[in-house]
């Protein structure tokens, strides 16, 4: 499996590509974009700028498809029903709540 | 203001009352939820024990998703119980039983997670995700991306998953829970938890940021 990153004077082009071009953020601004472009809460000017960074950028890609990811594992792995509490309530509790309101 | 509720006194059914009612009826109720506040309201020990069946299981799995353990847990359920018969009279309908209960669970939960003093702030830095000196990501490539099925379809990478969100500081933790796990809107979290939104989008950000790195191996299909 490879798990090859650009070299880093790869990566210090790319940096600069980043910066100075219009249109462009760097890989540290579109980290602070995440969740406001996940919450569609982004204006349109900077949801375009996001997600073109996302068509040029695979660190960022792969980086979001993770996070994603992520984010679904975590709320599914709750809501399954086989994950969760069992249905049966031990009676001793349903009786110590219906003790403690008549007390 | 913090998470704590304001109490009215108690308004508790005579004792007769519940006896009485308990005789009129054997097998389990069904009441919507207007008719069962109603019957709350006049103190019906038959509708307070179809509430606590009725409710007690999703509650339960609540407290236990912010509190761990059985133990604290049930403390919980309890308290929240007593704390909802108390303030029936102040349910205003404007969300379903489910929904109030629910809130009522998570703000218990909360404060029995600051008298054990567990909302503590360590910091997740190391789990951030990582820039170079030009502002660029540092990502291995991810030639592979485990699906949700697969991962949840195994016993151990399930438990993996939520040992993970377990392992995550009690601040980031909590923020992701109530955000993406029990579904509540930012304003609402912010206001539990006496912060601003911009701090909970902040720690929500993190926390998944976090959790992230924590389920990498899980993620890339190299736990089995
Ligand atoms: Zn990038």
């Amino acid at each position: 499996m490879s798990r090859a990153m650009p070299s880093r004077p790869l990566r210090r082009i790319k940096g600069m590509i980043l910066k100075r071009m219009p249109l462009m953020v760097t890989c540290e601004e579109f980290e602070s974009f995440i969740l406001a472009y996940l919450e569609d809460e982004l204006p349109r000017r900077q949801r375009v700028v996001f997600e073109f960074h996302l068509k040029i950028c695979r660190e960022c890609r792969d980086y979001l498809a993770a996070y994603r990811r992520t984010v679904e594992l975590g709320r599914a792995a709750f809501a399954d029903p086989s994950a969760a509490v069992p249905d049966t309530v031990p009676e001793d509790l349903i009786a110590a709540v219906l003790d403690a309101r008549d007390a | 203001m913090g998470v704590g509720c304001r109490l009215r006194m108690p308004n508790l059914p005579r004792r007769s009352e519940t006896l009485f009612e308990k005789d009129q009826t054997g097998d389990r109720d069904s009441f919507d939820d207007a008719a069962l506040v109603e019957g709350l309201r006049t103190g019906s020990a038959r509708h307070a024990d179809h509430l606590v069946r009725t409710h007690i299981g999703p509650m339960r799995a609540v407290a236990r998703r912010i509190l761990g353990g059985d133990a604290f847990a049930d403390d919980c359920v309890q308290e929240a119980f007593l704390k909802a018969f108390r303030k029936i009279d102040g349910f205003e309908g404007r969300s379903s039983l489910k929904t109030w209960l629910h809130r009522i669970t998570v703000n218990e939960a909360l404060m029995k997670l600051r008298a054990l003093k567990r909302l503590d702030e360590r910091p997740i830095d190391l789990l951030m995700p990582e820039f170079d000196e030009n502002a660029c990501r540092i990502e291995a490539a991810w030639p592979t991306l485990a699906t949700t099925e697969d991962i949840l379809e195994r016993e151990s990478t399930r438990a993996l998953v939520t040992s993970k969100i377990r392992e995550l500081p009690d601040s980031y933790r909590i923020v992701l829970l109530l955000r993406d796990i029990e579904e509540l809107d930012t304003a609402e979290v912010a206001k539990l938890l006496d912060i601003t939104q911009g701090n909970v989008k902040v720690r929500l950000h993190r926390a998944r940021s976090a959790l992230k790195k924590l389920l990498e191996p899980v993620l890339r299909g190299e736990v089995e």
